[in-house]
């Protein structure tokens, strides 16, 4: 399995994002974020964002742990949601307090509306790539 | 009868002519229902719940009923169009001329993604995006953006020579010729391309930029190809599967078209290599 070679290999760097986690300052984002200021986020979503360090601590533990930082100047939450029906399997994604609709995929990856055809390890990492994507416009509501 | 053809081949009339039904179909409304519909399947269709347009056998019967409904509400505003296809594999790079200003527009913009060029513009007045996700309302697309390059023939050939159609769990986690071309496995074609493109086709409305549909016609006839190279392949499962459409299942929305009826395409289209 060559992912899990590439996941041993940025474990470090794995390790630096999730470190950068509960942070509630948009200094928060890492180094290697700065890159996705200068329009060239092709990098940092792929690697930033987790193609590579794939399954967070989530997978095969049930809803993922809450989590809640600004990053690159948006509030991103995600927390266990009690009651209605959420693809998130009972986990809600809020970015400046709208929900960003996620799923979970049958590997434990996540994906989003925004960001519907690649999936990222974890809903911060859903939830970070859709910041990147929106370039700040504000989410439509779920209805 | 309608034939689908290469986009690259068409003729300046025959662009001319498409682009005019699409923005027609936008002005009246019709346009953007489809664009509803692809995004109510998007977000319903779940690997343990259930899945009907996407991450599912009928993900190819479903797109194949779901653009000849589009192709018809074209055709009744110009009964000479066909839906051309787009094949990523030869036609890879953003100056190809299917994003030429005669035909789909460009790449979008750095600053935003907004595309600047061609018919779908927003500077047009003839494009507003009024199905969204977010308060964007102009067409953007990033060609190439993500870094990662369109599949390649040998990498569809890979996918075309899986003789299984489809197999357990029947999700986004399974083997097989479907999951494979769909992409949430392996070399991943299909979703790759919605992310090649970026903008709105990387995400649930992806119906709003219109190379959704040369995208998907290029799909579905791949899928067409892989029946021909596997006569003895069929469509799975084929009864009793919960939460998934079998093969003689209604599938929504039409309800009144089951799997068994769109495996053969040319009872509807054929190709310009058929």
């Amino acid at each position: 399995m060559p992912r899990l070679t590439r996941r041993r290999a940025l474990a470090a760097g794995a390790a630096a994002v999730a470190a950068t986690g509960g942070l509630p300052a948009p200094s928060a984002a890492a180094p290697g974020h700065s890159r996705e200021h200068g329009h060239s986020h092709e990098h940092g979503h792929d690697h930033d964002l987790g193609h590579d360090h794939d399954h967070d601590h989530d997978h095969d533990h049930g809803a993922p742990e809450a989590f809640d930082e600004v990053y690159l100047g948006r509030r991103i939450q995600g927390r266990p949601l009690a009651g209605g029906h959420h693809h998130g399997g009972g986990y809600g994604v809020f970015i400046d307090g709208v929900e960003l609709h996620v799923m979970r995929n049958a590997d434990g990856s996540w994906i989003s509306v925004v960001g519907h055809y690649d999936p990222v390890p974890s809903p911060r990492a859903a939830a970070r790539a859709a910041v990147v994507e929106l370039r700040g416009a504000p989410l439509v509501p779920l209805t | 009868m309608t034939v689908r053809k290469n986009q690259a081949t068409l003729t300046a009339d025959e662009k001319r002519r498409l682009v005019a039904a699409l923005v027609e179909l936008k002005r009246s409304g019709r346009y953007d229902a489809f664009v509803t519909t692809h995004n109510a399947f998007i977000m319903g269709d779940t690997d343990t719940g259930p899945r009907t347009g996407h991450r599912s056998p009928s993900f190819l019967p479903w797109h194949r009923r779901f653009l000849i409904e589009f192709e018809r509400a074209l055709q009744s505003v110009d009964s000479s169009v066909a839906l051309p296809y787009w094949d990523w594999t030869a036609d890879r790079s953003p100056r190809s001329s299917l994003w030429a200003p005669d035909f789909l527009g460009g790449t979008g913009r750095p600053l935003d993604g907004r595309v600047l060029d061609g018919p779908f513009a927003a500077s047009t007045g003839n494009w507003p995006l009024t199905v969204r996700v977010d308060g964007r309302t102009y067409l953007r697309r990033s060609l190439g953006g993500g870094g990662r390059d369109l599949p390649t023939r040998a990498e569809v050939d890979s996918v075309l020579a899986m003789s299984t159609y489809d197999m357990a769990p029947w999700n986004s986690a399974s083997d097989g010729f479907r999951n494979h071309l769909e992409g949430w496995r392996g070399v991943n074609l299909h979703n790759r391309v919605h992310v090649w493109v970026g903008g709105q086709m990387a995400t649930g409305v992806s119906p709003n930029d219109p190379v959704f549909w040369l995208h998907h016609a290029y799909v579905d006839k791949l899928w067409a190809e892989w029946q021909r190279r596997h006569p003895a392949s069929g469509y799975l499962p084929t009864g009793g599967t919960p939460d998934v459409v079998d093969l003689e299942e209604p599938m929504r929305p039409w309800n009144d078209v089951r799997p068994a009826d769109l495996l053969d395409h040319r009872a509807y289209y054929t190709f310009d290599t058929d």
